[in-house]
């Protein structure tokens, strides 16, 4: 039973009342923490990443942008181990991708995005603390006519060892700010970590219980108006006409606007208004070439692909095709995975203010640079006239990174009422119909074993969409999507394959549909892991083999790989019966994968009642990150990922007909909810020596493992999902 | 012709259509003018300027938008205003405790459950109204109630927070 309740509802509201003074709601200036160049308050910089305020609070600056992951916990634990600072008094601050820009690029890069937060900036990061700390030490040094080597830093204060004399960093932070930077800034051995490492509680949580988080949604600024917007459900498609006659006479709103040649947007006083009077409002729209798109036409297109005499390389040793050919035996399967939507809880949302002279654009964004870019295009002036202010994302997943159309929509509008604030905010109908879609791709492949069972041959075919020639295509090199092979690639790099087999191919037939792709969460990892992984277990059971033992043999030089399997296999209990649950036989399923630099595997343990019910009761996940800076902060990562693996594995899909997505909100893009959600045990290995992230990983192991424990179940192989789509009753 | 009333945070001109009601909202009775169909969800967030009940849908799907009337769970983005009077008590999440001390708050904090945060409102509301019509509900109890949606993936941190607050052990 669903605990809402709904009151009943009564007739027209009360009379006119002339007292309105109960509360006063001021327009409130955004609660945006910005860096400015010379320090937050008139405090000096110690250097860009940290400043010491005379109370002897810390504020470490954050390029990365926080989106739920954690990374600004991470990032701050970084610094602060370096700086050897007082953690209880640390606070964090966000620069603008302005400043970044007026001062070179101190802060590196702003993108966050491909699990990069932390592994692609803890050098530098640590460096800014450990350095800070060098010029505090320094000048507490000068300040008692000692050497710096006799002094030392811990928990904010400094010690000068031979007299015990004691300063704090908050006394010295303007002499050290004065300082010439060290050049030579040795970092600590991970071994000796005391702030980073350990399980901290994030700084951010606190304002997330009650309220008072102010997400882009929640974004208000003196004079404001808000923007509802439509943009053609038929991607490609342009505005014919628009009769905005009933729009105009409806209260509040103040401008009908074209926004490019694609969308209508109604500007009022209040958003609502906004979109009431946007529904009203009868667009004529020129659907173009995609009118009669469609997801089962596009199929056919990708299942040629399968086929196809040309495809690009991705991993090649020895010879496939001869191999299949004289193999004792050959198994061949076609796997499919449908479009996605990232469906972050918060809706796209961006707030602009145009004047001939400057615009400011506030955002949730994964990537300040990039949306900063975008600012300035859409407004005609260029980037050093623009600011961008990064606001607390509601979720991410890859959909707020790359691609700022909804800057430059704000932008755009806001350009048309110069000096007046605006807030767009995209409807969730809108969310859905106009996302920057996870790639639809299929895949066949087809194995040769020899007469002992030995896998001897490995064809990869994949066919479909390309996230890069989407939207980075000067990246496409001869055809070649070179983020298409994640998962699979040769070894040496950040996302490779966990087996050695004597002949392998795998190779993509590029075919791209009229929908937009995106980077989303855990990006061509997802679908990869799924077609390795569940034909390694069509393999072993084709060769009479289990399959943890079947993927062992080949992954002796891949150890890495197996030790995360090995761990999730040794917690299980594999090879014992799992008990049952509820009278329910229970059965497990087992993937790995590498990606973002981490290994991780996974075995989910499920039964499937006699009417075809399935019930993911546990999985238990292994991550292998290299260090790991907060592992209950990783651990919630795992966690997450399945949430969002299991919503697309169980229930998600975007599909096209008449050009346009089909699930506009919730109740058609169904997501994981509680009631499903399995228990997660999480181990993190840390083999120390690499950096990999957290964010990604462990979703492409998620669909995979539960389809595994699904054929051990039923006996059946699920290739296409969602799985809500498949008959699960036993075979 | 009726008296036009001084106007609301957000709304900029009074016009034909919009009707004047009372609610009382975090023990405060207030006036508001808006239209009549105007969802709870949009008057709290516009008019009231209290952005911390959340837009995730529209649609009762979510839970995001999530408040206490008299107590209940309920989802204000698909009831319109005029479904309230000033005898409802409406509580948000600005209102739910002074200082984040409620059972759910607290064990939200000791548990690090939100993770971007966005559906949190909805959850803690949800949540605290779960424990108030029942207070020590078995996890099964609570995976059925709980139907807010979480895209970060909160889920078995906010069943380990609703018995944590409600005083049980984690079963397993
Ligand atoms: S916004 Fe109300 S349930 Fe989603
Ligand atoms: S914490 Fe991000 S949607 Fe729930």
């Amino acid at each position: 039973m669903n605990a809402i309740t709904n009151p009943s509802r009564r007739g027209l509201l009360a009379t006119v009342s002339s007292a309105l003074g109960a509360f006063t709601f001021g327009f409130h200036a955004p609660l945006v923490k910005s860096a400015a160049a010379q320090g937050s308050a008139g405090v000096p910089e110690i250097n860009v990443w940290v400043v010491v305020r005379p109370g002897d609070t810390v504020v470490i600056r954050i390029a990365r942008s926080e989106m739920g992951q954690g990374t600004l916990t991470g990032l701050a634990q970084l610094v602060a181990e370096e700086l050897e600072c007082d953690w209880s008094k640390v606070t964090t601050e966000y620069p603008t991708p302005g400043q970044n820009l007026a001062r070179n690029r101190a802060w590196g890069n702003m993108s966050t995005g491909g699990s990069r937060g932390i592994r692609d900036s803890h050098d530098y990061v640590r460096k800014g603390g450990a350095a800070a700390r060098m010029m505090l030490v320094q000048a507490a040094a000068n300040g008692w006519g000692v050497a710096a080597g006799e002094c030392s830093a811990a928990n904010s204060m400094i010690t000068h060892g031979p007299s015990g004399r004691s300063t704090s960093f908050g006394a010295v932070a303007a002499a050290a700010a004065r300082l010439t930077p060290p050049t030579d800034i040795p970092l600590k051995d991970p071994k000796n970590w005391k702030i980073a490492g350990k399980s901290i509680a994030r700084l951010d949580t606190a304002e997330k219980l009650n309220g008072s988080q102010v997400y882009g949604m929640d974004l208000r600024l003196p004079g404001m108006l808000n923007a509802a917007i439509h943009a053609c459900p038929v991607f490609g498609g342009k505005i014919s006409a628009i009769d905005s006659k009933a729009a105009e006479a409806m209260p509040g709103v103040k401008h009908v606007l074209r926004v490019g040649d694609n969308a209508v947007a109604v500007v009022a006083d209040t958003w609502w208004r906004a979109k009431k009077a946007l529904d009203a409002v009868k667009i004529t729209w020129d659907e173009g070439q995609h009118a009669s798109a469609s997801s089962a036409a596009f199929a056919e297109v990708i299942k040629a692909g399968l086929d196809a005499p040309e495809a690009a390389v991705g991993n090649r040793n020895g010879d496939a095709r001869a191999a299949l050919v004289g193999a004792a035996k050959r198994i061949e399967a076609v796997y499919g995975y449908p479009h996605q939507n990232h469906a972050c809880m918060e809706v796209m949302n961006a707030t602009a203010l145009w004047t001939p002279e400057r615009c400011e654009v506030w955002t949730p964004t994964q990537n300040g640079e990039a949306a900063l870019a975008a600012t300035a295009e859409a407004a005609g002036l260029p980037p050093a006239r623009c600011e961008v202010h990064k606001i607390h994302l509601g979720g991410g997943f890859g959909r707020r990174g790359a691609v700022h159309d909804w800057v430059r929509q704000a932008v755009t509008i806001a350009k048309q009422i110069p000096g007046t604030p605006m807030k767009l905010i995209w409807s969730r109908e809108e969310d859905m119909l106009q996302g920057r879609f996870h790639p639809v791709t299929m895949c066949k492949l087809q194995g040769g074993l020899d007469a002992q069972g030995n896998l001897v041959g490995l064809h990869m075919r994949i066919s479909g969409q390309s996230i890069v020639a989407g939207i980075f295509p000067q990246n496409i090199r001869d055809g070649r999507d070179p983020v298409a092979f994640q998962g699979l690639n040769a070894r040496g790099g950040e996302a490779d394959i966990g087996y050695t087999i004597p002949n392998l191919l795998i190779d993509h037939a590029m075919r791209n549909p009229h929908v937009p792709p995106g980077f989303w969460r855990g990006v061509n990892l997802n679908q990869n892991a799924i077609y390795l992984e569940c034909f390694m277990d069509e393999l072993a059971h084709a060769a009479g083999k289990d399959p943890l033992a079947f993927r062992r043999a080949l992954m002796g030089n891949h150890p890495r790989h197996l030790a995360v399997l090995n761990a999730v296999a040794e917690r299980v209990g594999w090879g014992n019966t799992a008990a049952p649950i509820n009278g329910q036989p229970v059965f497990r399923g087992l993937a790995q994968t590498h990606g973002f630099g981490s290994y991780v595997a996974a075995c989910a343990e499920v039964s499937v009642s006699d009417t075809g019910d399935l019930k993911v009761h546990r999985i238990v996940a292994a991550t292998d990150c290299g260090h790991a800076v907060n592992p209950q902060q990783i651990a919630m990562q795992v966690e997450g990922s399945f949430v969002y693996g299991l919503s697309a594995a169980l229930h998600s899909e975007c599909t096209v007909k008449n050009g346009r997505i089909e699930q506009a909100n919730f109740d058609t893009y169904q997501v994981l909810r509680m009631d499903e959600m399995p228990k997660v045990e999480t181990i993190i290995l840390q083999s120390g020596g690499f950096w990999g992230g957290v964010g990604e990983p462990t979703i492409a192991v998620a669909a995979p493992a539960v389809l595994n424990a699904i054929f051990a179940a039923t006996g059946k192989r699920v290739r296409d999902l969602p799985l809500k789509h498949a008959d699960l009753r036993r075979a | 012709m009726p008296t036009k009333p001084p106007l609301g945070s957000g709304i900029t001109e009074w016009q034909v259509g919009a009707e004047v009601a009372k609610l009382n909202v975090n023990g405060r009775v207030v006036d508001i003018q808006v239209e009549e169909d105007t969802p709870l969800l949009w008057v709290l967030r516009e008019q009231l300027g209290m952005t911390g009940t959340k837009y995730g849908c529209g649609v009762a799907q979510c839970g995001a938008c999530t408040v206490h009337v008299d107590g209940a769970a309920l989802r204000a983005c698909a009831m319109p205003v005029s479904a309230f009077n000033e005898g409802q008590k409406i509580v948000t999440i600005e209102g739910l405790s002074p200082n984040s001390s409620h059972p759910i708050q607290q064990a939200w904090l000791a548990l690090d459950v939100p993770q971007c945060g966005f559906c949190q409102s909805g959850m803690i509301m949800a949540a605290s109204a779960l424990l108030a019509a029942n207070p020590k509900p078995t996890e099964a109890q609570i995976r059925e109630e709980m139907t807010n949606i979480c895209r970060c993936g909160t889920y078995n941190r906010v069943i380990a927070g609703i018995q944590r607050a409600a005083g049980i052990g984690t079963s397993g």
